[in-house]
């Protein structure tokens, strides 16, 4: 027997199902710094091997050892990959935090737990399961040093054993984890699995719903981190100058960036290589060197987070008023200040838009999952040459530092596009040029990068006001006239930025808006929200700032906008309403989560039910 | 032992056929006087005798009236005005982008050694390889008149108000954190400072120049160690600076023993005629001493302070490929598509 979705709001004991299969949360609480990463990555891998949609999320403490750490994995035969809210299954193996994380199970959970733990009373209304992880390491690791990292494993093979996991996958998913060089380290390991999985199998007697069942929904998908997808998209893209500074959580784009670019942008003739990528002093230093490789002609790109924007507003605005290419990956985390560096947060957006002092405007792109992390970061450089201007791409924690499903990414389909550019021969042909001239009425104007070995083709590119010769002008009309166009630069861009994704529902009188990460909790909502209280929604997914016709058309064919997002103050729809007119402007509403946990469907069909008044 | 001097005159065209008009920039608006001009007219006169193409020269700078002068030469070379400290992180980026291109940066005491402190050293530490001059004048002009960070204690300014902090010497500065050419000089001396910015550009890593170079509207008065008649009277050349270039086969007999050469990595010649005694640039703590000394007697050190031409460039450090990363073609920067297919299948 299989049921699939509880009643998300009112489940209770007695309607708990007998057994529970491809549907559930597993939670396991650790100390950070023991290790548990890779035991929670094989448990996930071998669930995903297993055909068994599934999504994992670290959610870890600002912190190298010590402090309570926590990672879900969720499986789901329905495909929902967004984070659930409750815990169904919790592997206790932190004493700091054993007590609340138990409190906090619903009645019919269930609970495996390290016997070692001296919790005064286990609950008896949830499903419990004590392991001696101590004793059980011994045999398996005659090394003292290392058996707080190998016990972990010995809970992956206790829930192999009671989740039905077939060994194989598991045995599989290990020696992928551990990669070819350190096949020993994974053998054991693979003992520690197997020492688990016979304990339970000769001690263990299963009482809990829970059960993974093989099935083929994982077919042809890969596992992958955000960050990782969108190093890749970077080195397909072209990129030639990366320059960064580390910050949590983007340090891992271009770390993941080294290795892409020794294994793919190293010249096979000469063994040099096509892609610098500098570690600057700070944040400031990264982008200035950005904006001075863009402007000579680089494809170039840093990666951030918010504090480290924050310190980029300077040389974004001068980029912005000179003209330069540039990208910037911001992998949000949680604001303001130092905020809380190691949560999800959606919290730069108006920021961004117009960051820098003066009249600015930045396009910015909102991937959602790994495809896109990769072919957002071409559209990207596509866009930043094509326009001149600094382009945002704005991901976020859960993106960026969690393993996602994903399908394999499609390769670049069409050439890089290196925008308006004069080289010595266009020169000859033209007698000169004048850099801020709109020639074609497009509001982008033709450059030349230095080097150019043309008597023709200097200019001198200045933060200072400017004429359409680039020469220095105070003058009001040449100031306003380099303003306006860059207005309408920006209104052309809507030609350019990938359009949003739109599900119409005939029968729907309310739509929802969201973007970026928002969206696995929205998509999973609407089901909800159609199963329990029957109301229909349509739905647009954003991928872009400035927003297109897409966007005016979806709000005027709904009576009620839900703006899904995660951060305080509705930052997306305070950004919509400054673009719209009072009209569609009053029709937006907000949905906002931000606690800096990843969004669950949950909290966004209670607020919809809220403000609907259902 | 033998070396070379100058031509008397410089022709009217250079090697490459470009005239002394096609070195020169739009007209300064600094003040009359001002020593940046001087250094604007000895910047000119370098990369035309040197027959270096506009074209293949990028100046950079920050904010202030240093950062100005770009605009007041080499009008044939691409410029970039950028933001207040922060020239060393632009032209950082387009070396990078084009390692072919010749840095020039041009910067003040207050864009170097207060706002852009950081990224002055950090640029040191790389040895960018860049020449970087600080037009020095001790005090900041376009917003009139206050002490910089190069001030020395006991300068005045115009209203009276003494400086009490001590300065930051940004030659110390670059010798200590990995400058691998760096001079002292001063605007009102025509000679040397052409001969030290020659010395610089054939340099191969980064050469820092700290010119003294009087303010004449708010430095310029009795009191201020940054004046032209202070510097005058205890400005002490280490030597005769003079730079011969590889193109240049000039030889004449010099008396053994009073010369100091240092061959640059292409070949031209650094010649430095011995004065009072004989100072080794090669020596870094030699260099250090002379300037601690120097300070301790309120005199005003010119000439080439240190230079290393052996040490790697951040260019050699990322062993790039030969062409600039800027221009590449597709086929270079975008990996096949079975690169992609093999990720993906390691991903699976």
């Amino acid at each position: 027997m299989s049921v699939t979705e509880l009643s998300p709001l009112a489940a209770g004991e007695d309607r708990l199902p007998k057994e529970i299969i491809n549907d559930f949360s597993i939670q396991v609480a650790t100390v950070n710094g023991s290790g548990s990463q890779t035991a929670n990555l094989v448990l996930m891998r071998s669930i995903f091997q297993m055909g068994v949609p599934v999504s994992g999320k670290n959610l870890f403490p600002s912190n190298i050892q010590g402090l309570p750490t926590w990672f879900t994995i969720r499986a789901s035969k329905q495909g929902y990959i967004g984070r659930k809210r409750e815990v169904d299954l919790l592997v206790a193996m932190n004493p700091e935090s054993a007590q609340e994380d138990i409190q906090s199970l619903h009645p019919g959970a269930t609970l495996l737990y390290d016997a070692a733990l001296k919790l005064p009373e286990i609950r008896r209304d949830v499903h419990a399961y004590a392991v001696p992880f101590d004793k059980l390491v011994a045999p398996v690791c005659p090394e003292v040093r290392l058996r707080k990292l190998v016990r972990n494993m010995i809970y992956v093979g206790v829930l192999a054993h009671l989740l039905g996991i077939d060994l194989e996958e598991i045995h599989k998913a290990l020696f992928k984890q551990f990669g070819p060089r350190k096949k020993k380290a994974a053998e054991l390991n693979w003992g520690a699995v197997q020492a688990g999985a016979q304990y339970a199998a000769d001690n263990l007697e299963k009482t809990d719903p829970l059960r993974i069942e093989r099935m083929d929904r994982t077919q042809g998908k890969i596992m992958i981190e955000g960050n990782a997808a969108t190093a890749l998209g970077a080195i397909f893209a072209g990129a030639t100058v990366v320059t960064w500074y580390p910050i949590t959580p983007s340090t891992s784009l271009v770390e993941a960036m080294m290795g892409y670019a020794k294994r793919l942008r190293t010249d096979p003739e000469t063994g040099k290589s096509t892609c610098a990528i500098l570690q600057a002093e700070d944040e400031l230093a990264a982008i200035g060197m950005v904006v001075g490789a863009g402007w000579a002609g680089a494809r170039a790109m840093t990666a951030t987070s918010g504090p480290g924007i924050s310190l980029m507003s300077e040389f974004v605005g001068l980029a912005y008023f000179t003209e330069v290419p540039a990208v910037i990956v911001n992998v949000e985390r949680v604001g303001p200040s130092t905020g809380l560096p190691t949560r999800t947060q959606q919290g730069d957006i108006l920021f961004t838009s117009a960051l820098s002092h003066g009249d600015t405007q930045h396009p910015m792109l909102f991937p959602s999952r790994p495809e896109e992390c990769f072919s957002m970061m071409s559209e990207a450089f596509d866009l930043a040459e094509r326009y001149q201007t600094p382009v945002f791409v704005i991901s976020d924690l859960d993106l960026g530092m969690n393993y996602w499903m994903s399908d394999p990414f499609e390769y670049p389909d069409k050439p890089i596009r290196r925008g308006k550019v004069l080289t010595a021969e266009d020169l000859d042909r033209l007698g000169g040029f004048a850099r801020y001239r709109d020639v074609d009425g497009d509001g982008v104007c033709y450059r030349t990068l230095p080097g150019t070995p043309h008597p023709k083709a200097a200019y001198f590119t200045r933060g200072s006001g400017h004429d359409e010769e680039a020469k220095y002008s105070e003058r009001p009309s040449d100031y306003m006239g380099i303003m306006d166009r860059l207005a309408r630069k920006f209104e052309n861009m809507k030609r350019d930025v990938p359009a949003p994704v739109v599900e119409y529902n005939e029968d729907a009188s309310i739509g929802l808006i969201c973007y970026g990460t928002s969206v696995y909790a929205t998509e999973e909502s609407r089901d909800q929200l159609k199963q329990e209280y029957g109301l229909e929604t349509s739905h647009l997914r954003l991928r872009a700032y400035p927003f297109t016709q897409e966007v005016l058309d979806f709000i005027d064919r709904h009576a009620r906008i839900y703006v899904v997002e995660q951060n305080r103050d509705g930052q997306m729809r305070l950004l919509m309403k400054m673009a719209l007119n009072p009209e569609r402007a009053a029709k937006l509403r907000s949905v906002c989560y931000y606690g800096g946990l990843p969004l669950d469907a949950l909290t966004v069909t209670e607020a919809i039910v809220a403000q609907e008044g259902l | 032992m033998s070396t070379t001097t100058r031509p008397p005159r410089a022709p009217k065209t250079n090697r490459i056929g470009l005239a002394v008009v096609d070195y020169k920039g739009a007209k300064t608006t600094l003040c009359a006087g001002c020593g940046h001009n001087s250094i604007s007219q000895r910047i000119i006169e370098a990369f035309f005798e040197l027959g270096i193409a506009p074209w293949d020269v990028a100046k950079f700078s920050g904010i202030g009236c240093s950062s100005k002068a770009p605009a007041y030469f080499l009008g044939l070379s691409h410029g970039f005005n950028g933001v207040h400290g922060r020239a060393p992180a632009l032209a950082t980026g387009a070396i990078l982008a084009n390692h072919k291109l010749i840095g020039l940066v041009t910067s003040g005491d207050g864009d170097t050694a207060s706002i852009g402190l950081g990224q002055y050293m950090h640029m040191l530490r790389r040895n960018v390889p860049l020449v970087y001059i600080i037009e020095n004048n001790g005090v900041y002009g376009l917003t009139k008149g206050q002490f910089s960070a190069t001030a020395d204690i006991g300068s005045k300014l115009k209203n009276g108000t003494v400086n009490d902090l001590p300065p930051i010497d940004c030659c110390l500065v670059a010798i200590e954190t990995g400058a691998t050419f760096v001079a002292r000089s001063f605007s009102g001396d025509k000679n040397q400072l052409k001969a030290v910015l020659e010395a610089a550009i054939a340099h191969r890593g980064l050469a820092v120049i700290d010119v003294i170079s009087p303010c004449t509207t708010f430095n310029d008065h009795e009191g201020s160690t940054k004046s032209y008649a202070y510097v005058k009277q205890h400005d002490e050349p280490l030597h005769e600076v003079g730079f011969v270039p590889a193109f240049e086969e000039i030889e004449i007999e010099m008396e053994e023993g009073s010369v100091r050469e240092v061959e640059m990595h292409d070949g031209s010649k650094l010649v430095l005629r011995k004065l009072d005694g004989d100072y080794d640039p090669t020596n870094k703590l030699e260099a250090i001493r002379t300037l601690h000394e120097a300070a301790g007697k309120g005199e005003v050190v010119t000439g080439v302070l240190y230079v290393n031409e052996h040490a790697p460039t951040l260019t050699d450090l990322l062993h790039l490929v030969d062409e600039p990363l800027a221009t590449l073609p597709e086929a270079k920067v975008r990996p096949p598509k079975e690169a992609l297919e093999a990720v993906i299948e390691e991903l699976r």
